[in-house]
């Protein structure tokens, strides 16, 4: 059926292709490994990938000495939180600032795009002392405002693109049909921004997750840390660090992000409007 | 489809809605400085290997069993951080109350005026319990900020049985090579395949300034209340020597130069390299990561005109706007008394900055596993003008490290390397 060239072709694609899961992998693969090794193989001369004397004892110092099972329970809340709360606040806002153009809507779109332009750095003290003034420093609900406030703008922005893809004829002739303007967008727009909802919500999840400087700085007791804060703990001066329990660590913090993104890639694809329209 | 994709949209949303308002409940969202009941220290400790961590621990365990009205809340930072963590904290007027950290970085929070004066906090007996040159290092326009409590040396590690094998001898603890003795050590012990010496300087600056202190090289001098960069023959001593180890008598491995020390254990376990020179927190490394039957011992410091090297002790510091110093202060001094500073000390692999401390743990070590050279190591530490410079942070990021990382790798001559130096410290130092 294939050419002679045809299958050389998509033997090199395949190739190609195993090389570069190779790629994106390895350092995944590494973890693992460097996980399950005990101290002495952490520095051999000629490392080797699949250790060979494996030990759980890792898991255990990093699990006994950094509760990091409070700790991931602790990101994991903060994450769907913020995650949730992130979608339900741009949604409507995208749709407004995709559909309805006007002057105001182009500036307020600037102004989303300039508020990115400050360092944290610079606004983490103002953002302090106002989450103490209204009693949130010190709390998961603090946190989660800030992650919320902080992802909002590039979620804004990504969303608003979702929107526009969705050919306004679709909705006029929703409301050709009868529908009222809240039934179009119930049942005709939102469905199809499904694949917008989930890489917004997978967005504002792992950068909630990751984030690490936030949780540092407003979080004061031990309790109440996320998971990157707990890993930290594992570093140590001037580039040392206790490799075994940091790779288990992260092996965990991995491994939230890697089962959310794979039961929601499926709905990344945005296939549901091929064909929505024609004519 | 779409309804029931809705209907999820809306549940989701209402889970969040509901999680946040329990979430409000996770978090004390306020001070915690209740009018009764006892009273309640927030400690913000740095403590990160596994026995130190638990040393911290388990005296703070201790202190909280044994005082019921004094709370102490053990609070894990880390080193990477730490800066930013504080000043944050200083400025929105939440820092903890004990802080742990080190000289050279708390004089920009004593000179802001963040911590505490404890001339008149701790006892007398803590105060003689540590030399007065150690005492200088966290001084800061006549307060003294912090306690200092574990130092850091700069010592040798080597592969015994390749010193045999060469037919040199161990010093003993009290009695260091000199430079030269070093060099000419280096170039023994090395043949095709093993360098003598790996000299880890991806971090090169801190190295180099506590090293020159060995030829009397400053730096920093300040005059007539002006601070500036000079570079004469007594600062380039150490970078020239260990420049020759690398590229003349090619006794020190060039590819070691972008390592930590960390990083260049696998090379000294392997018998790649002979010797690394390096901290003496390094001998925790060697106890827990060498290999089984690998011999290891540490050498004293180096020496040039002398031994002495510059001290930059790890520190404990009470905030200056904690609401209870007294009662900080009171821990501070069960938290070091000489049995828990040695401890401490041993837990971390450091060198106790009390007297006592240190006999304890030469007589708890039995001055094995390098002890008893760490101890008398204590003797050659001293304060470097570096460290009391304002502006140094900013001349070793922006200018030092760069400059040494380029004469290092033979990319810049030694007077370029000074001229950048002086040149680093006009734009840096005012």
């Amino acid at each position: 059926m294939f050419g002679k060239s045809s299958r050389t072709g998509r033997a090199l694609q395949y190739l190609a292709l195993t090389g570069y899961l190779i790629f994106l992998g390895f350092p995944l693969v590494w973890l693992v490994s460097t996980a399950f090794k005990p101290p002495r193989e952490l520095v051999q001369l000629h490392p080797t990938l699949v250790p060979a004397n494996p030990t759980a004892q890792n898991f255990v110092q990093a699990f006994t000495e950094q509760e990091l099972g409070r700790a991931a329970l602790n990101s994991l809340q903060v994450s769907l939180a913020s995650a949730v709360l992130t979608v339900l606040v741009a949604l409507p806002a995208s749709y407004a600032l995709a559909r309805f153009r006007s002057k105001l809507g182009t500036a307020a779109l600037g102004w989303v795009l300039l508020s990115q332009l400050f360092p944290f750095v610079l606004l983490i003290i103002p953002i302090f002392l106002v989450l103490r003034q209204v009693g949130l420093a010190n709390t998961h609900a603090g946190l989660v405002l800030i992650y919320v406030v902080w992802a909002l703008p590039f979620a804004l922005w990504m969303l608003q693109g979702f929107v526009r893809n969705i050919p306004r004829e679709l909705e006029e002739a929703a409301s050709v049909d009868g529908a009222t303007r809240v039934q179009v967008l119930r049942r005709v727009v939102f469905p199809l921004l499904a694949p917008g909802v989930v890489a917004t919500a997978l967005f504002s999840f792992i950068s909630a997750w990751n984030e690490f400087f936030f949780a540092l700085v407003l979080i004061k007791t031990p309790e109440l840390a996320t998971l990157p804060v707990a890993l930290a703990r594992f570093v140590g001066i001037e580039g040392t660090a206790r490799l075994g329990p940091l790779a288990a660590g992260s092996l965990l913090a991995t491994l939230p992000s890697l089962i959310f993104f794979a039961f929601m890639q499926r709905r990344l694809s945005s296939g549901s409007l091929a064909g929505a329209v024609k004519g | 489809m779409f309804r029931s994709r809705f209907r999820r949209l809306a549940a989701a949303a209402a889970v969040a809605v509901v999680g946040l308002g329990a979430l409000t409940a996770c978090g004390d969202g306020g001070d915690d400085g209740a009018a009764s009941g006892p009273v309640k220290l927030r400690f913000l400790s740095l403590a990160w290997q596994k026995e130190s961590l638990q040393a911290n621990k388990d005296l703070v365990a201790k202190w909280n069993a044994e005082h019921p009205d004094i709370q102490v809340e053990y609070v894990q930072g880390d080193w990477n951080s730490v800066h930013d963590q504080l000043l944050t904290s200083f400025e929105g007027g939440d820092a903890p109350d004990i802080v742990h950290y080190e000289a050279s970085a708390i004089g920009e929070f004593s000179k802001q005026g963040y911590l505490a004066d404890l001339a008149d906090l701790i006892s007398g007996d803590l105060k003689g319990q540590i030399d007065q040159g150690i005492w200088d290092t966290v001084t800061y326009d006549g307060k003294v900020t912090g306690v200092p409590f574990l130092l850091e040396s700069q010592v040798v590690i080597a592969n015994k049985k390749l010193l045999d094998a060469a037919g040199i001898a161990v010093p003993p603890a009290d009695g260091g090579w000199t430079w030269d003795e070093f060099q000419a050590n280096a170039q023994k012990l090395t043949k095709p395949g093993q360098y003598g010496v790996a000299w880890a300087l991806k971090s090169p600056t801190n190295r180099v300034l506590n090293l020159a202190l060995n030829y009397d090289g400053k730096f920093f001098y300040t005059d007539g209340g002006r601070t500036e960069v000079r570079i004469g023959d007594a600062e380039k001593e150490v970078p020239k020597r260990i420049h020759d180890m690398i590229y003349t008598t090619k006794s020190a491995s060039p590819e070691a130069l972008g390592m930590s020390g960390a990083d260049s254990l696998p090379g000294f376990f392997g018998g790649k390299y002979a010797m690394l020179p390096g901290s003496v927190s390094l001998r925790q490394q060697m106890v827990e990561q060498a290999p089984a039957g690998f011999e290891w011992v540490t050498l004293p410091p180096l020496k040039g005109l002398s031994a002495t090297h510059a001290a930059n002790p790890q520190t404990l510091s009470i905030s200056e706007d904690s609401a209870h110093k007294k009662q900080a202060a009171q821990f501070l001094e069960f938290f070091l008394n000489p049995t828990n500073m040695a401890t401490l000390a041993k837990g971390d692999w450091l060198i106790p900055t009390g007297k006592r401390a240190n006999e304890e743990l030469v007589t708890l070590t039995g001055g094995k596993q390098g002890w008893d050279v760490a101890a008398d190591s204590a003797a050659d530490l001293t304060v470097a003008p570096f460290q009391m410079a304002d502006g140094y942070p900013e001349w070793k990021t922006k200018y030092a490290t760069p400059a040494l990382q380029q004469y290092f790798a033979n990319k810049i001559t030694l007077d370029q390397l000074g001229t950048q130096l002086v040149d680093g410290g006009k734009q840096v130092l005012r």
